[in-house]
């Protein structure tokens, strides 16, 4: 909206938000509780974002982690227990939505069913009191980009799910808004049209070039179309960085579960004292480490260990080398034709998942009930934190 | 009046021939179908005496009771604005009717949508006295209004009919509205505030539009509940006339057919506005 830029920044008048340097969103210690009854529920503790312009940032978690909250207090439809909302780096806590420059796509699209689809894309504009002719080109021209331009005179409950989908998508970017934020947008589609919306979502970013806050309970769709993702558990974000940072390096156990499938060890430190790499004992076998071992590890202590299925190498003989490796049993394998997945049993009541590409032809590695190492690199394992 | 305004009921279309029964058997003997005799039983039920009533408005009777088919006339029909008495109640009728309607559809709305959205102190007691002013023999409040106007030393006539009329009925329009509220997205007006209405503009463009078949309906109700009111009318009104009052004031002499040609149209118009509401509402979906 044209009030944020003249008011964020004197020198932010002449240029647009994207060469101020501002980032587009800033939550600053955003805390939000709820009454319910004679109890206060917190929903989002602590928050720190920094979302920068153009961006295309998810909000990833399962149900009631805080991530609707967090978008619903940038759309100004909740207001922060305490913390402070930036849009542009101007200050908008306490302004209500409809003097913000953020448009929402709700995941239940919330079209106005008594108005044309062309009257619900309008609606933004001629709020803004944007003249009539400027208003018909903006709407067709934004009904073309979602490719909807010969529906533009039928109601929105005569249009498919995605179709509608579409339209919420083109009533909000046709404002032109600072920031598009998504709440599970794509949730009440079926599988296929899904993916190809992925796509489209996608397409139509790098067209319009709108930061987008995008959230979603599915980590597939958060790992495949993110810039960055803030993983949220329990009201607070459990790690912030990009899809390859947070599936290559997750920061807790909690982040390590969620995204991909990922092998939970615990083990036994053999020592904190001297030089790297640091070692752990794992079942039968001992793991090197790569990376810092949490503070509060000491010798002889138990730390919780990640390593990555697809990572893991599986063989008969004992692996040479400067490697972790782990002696175990396998007891489970399932041929998946591009690649096998072995379940083995490690000792002490562990079991190591690993995918293993089926890239020889030469069949099973190993058979259920047979003796097996499992190896990886130091720097594939990872100390979690809590 | 009120029966004319309810949604007329659709029998199921039955074909008989094509059941299991005729292809099964050689003979043609045809099973009673209990749903559509059920069906018409009711509706006969429901329209009968309105049929009598429009019946008798083309009667001719020899002596002063319309009570016994003589011929028929259209001259109750050129001849309806007889009795200047009768016009003044019919016009006073309709008059607080559309006052009742009006007031009470926009008080209802907006009692409709409080209890329907929001959770406030003293929420409960609402609902309570908006069942108990539904739920109360009309004697009661009748007898109740009009020792409340005598205390307050208010003079009973036009507009305390009005007052009263609104208070009985309005219950019902929030009732409609409120069940309408209920299945409304929250999210619609989050949606317009999002997209830079104000609370105003959310409502006039948004929330309104979305409730208007249900005010409609209340209001419909309002008037059809207003204009036949005869207990609650008859202790309030003073020395004002309604059409009902009119009408039990003829029994003793008679009812002219006047009464039954007014009848018929005013059963009409309710049809037609009962109609049009249907249409609208189905359009808007």
């Amino acid at each position: 909206m044209a009030t944020s830029t003249t008011t964020s920044a004197p020198e932010a008048a002449v240029e647009p938000p994207a060469q101020t340097g501002e980032p587009a969103i800033s939550l600053e210690d955003v805390t939000k509780s709820f009454r319910s009854g004679s109890e206060t529920v917190t929903a989002v503790t602590g928050v720190d974002l920094t979302i920068g312009t153009g961006e295309f940032f998810s909000l990833l978690g399962p149900s009631g982690c805080g991530k609707t909250t967090t978008m619903r207090m940038i759309a100004g439809f909740e207001e922060p227990t305490s913390g402070t909302v930036r849009l542009d780096g101007r200050d908008v806590t306490g302004v209500p939505a409809n003097h913000r420059d953020v448009n929402m796509v709700f995941q239940s699209y919330a079209l106005f069913p008594h108005m044309n689809i062309a009257d619900n894309v309008a609606f933004g504009l001629r709020r803004r009191g944007v003249a009539k002719a400027e208003i018909r080109t903006r709407v067709a021209d934004m009904l073309d980009l979602v490719e909807l331009g010969h529906r533009a005179k039928h109601r929105p409950s005569q249009l498919s799910g995605g179709q509608q989908q579409r339209v919420a998508l083109a009533r909000a970017l046709v404002n032109q808004p600072g920031a598009l934020l998504l709440d599970e947008p794509l949730g009440a589609l079926d599988l296929k049209l899904r993916q190809s919306m992925q796509v489209e979502l996608k397409r139509i970013q790098r067209e319009v070039g709108i930061t987008f806050v995008y959230v979603t309970h599915d980590q597939g769709e958060a790992l495949t179309m993110s810039d960055r993702i803030a993983v949220m558990n329990h009201g607070r974000v459990e790690q912030l960085g990009t899809p390859a940072e947070i599936y290559e390096r997750p920061a807790t156990r909690f982040v390590a579960d969620f995204i991909g499938t990922s092998n939970l060890l615990t083990g036994v430190v053999w020592d904190r004292s001297g030089g790297e790499p640091w070692r752990v004992e794992v079942g039968d076998g001992a793991t090197a480490l790569a990376a810092e071992l949490p503070d509060t590890a000491e010798a002889g202590g138990e730390v919780h260990l990640t390593v990555r299925p697809e990572k893991v190498h599986i063989g008969v003989a004992e692996p040479e080398g400067a490697v972790s490796r782990v002696p175990g049993t396998v007891t489970e394998t399932v041929y998946l034709g591009s690649a096998t997945h072995y379940q083995v049993d490690i000792g002490s009541d562990q079991q190591v998942t690993v995918f293993q590409q089926n890239a020889s032809g030469s069949g099973l590695v190993a058979e259920r009930g047979e003796r097996v190492w499992l190896s990886w690199l130091p720097e594939h394992s990872y100390a979690l934190s809590d | 009046m009120s029966t004319g305004v309810h949604t007329p009921t659709e029998p199921a279309p039955q074909t008989p021939e094509n059941t299991g029964a005729v292809k099964r058997s050689a003979r043609p003997r045809r099973r009673i179908d209990w749903g559509r005799v059920y069906t018409i039983a009711v509706l006969a039920w429901l329209f009968l005496p309105i049929l009598f009533m429009a019946a008798f408005s083309f009667n001719d009777p020899a002596g002063r009771h319309n009570v016994t088919w003589q011929g028929f006339t259209f001259r109750w029909y050129q001849d309806a604005l007889a009795y200047p008495d009768l016009n003044q109640a019919m016009f006073n009728s309709v008059s607080i009717a559309l006052l009742t309607m009006v007031i009470s559809g926009a008080l209802g709305t907006l009692l409709g949508l409080a209890l329907g959205r929001f959770t406030f102190r003293g929420k409960q007691l609402t609902n309570l006295v908006m069942f108990s002013a539904i739920s109360a023999p009309e004697v009661v409040i009748g007898a109740a209004l009009l020792s409340t106007f005598l205390m307050m030393n208010i003079t009973t006539g036009y507009w305390t009919t009005v007052v009263s009329h609104v208070m009985f009925c309005v219950s019902f329009v929030a009732i409609t509205v409120r069940a309408r509220v209920i299945t409304l997205d929250p999210r619609l007006e989050e949606a317009a505030r999002d997209l830079g209405a104000g609370p105003f503009t959310t409502f006039r463009l948004v929330t309104l539009p979305m409730l208007f078949p249900a005010v409609m309906s209340g209001g419909l109700l309002a008037f059809a509940l207003s204009i036949d009111d005869y207990i609650i009318t008859s202790f309030v009104s003073g020395d004002v006339t309604t059409f009902p009052l009119w009408i039990w004031g003829t029994t003793r002499v008679g009812i002219p057919p006047q009464v039954n040609v007014m009848g018929t149209l005013l059963f009409l118009v309710g049809v037609v506005l009962a109609v049009v509401n249907v249409i609208s509402s189905r359009r808007r979906r």
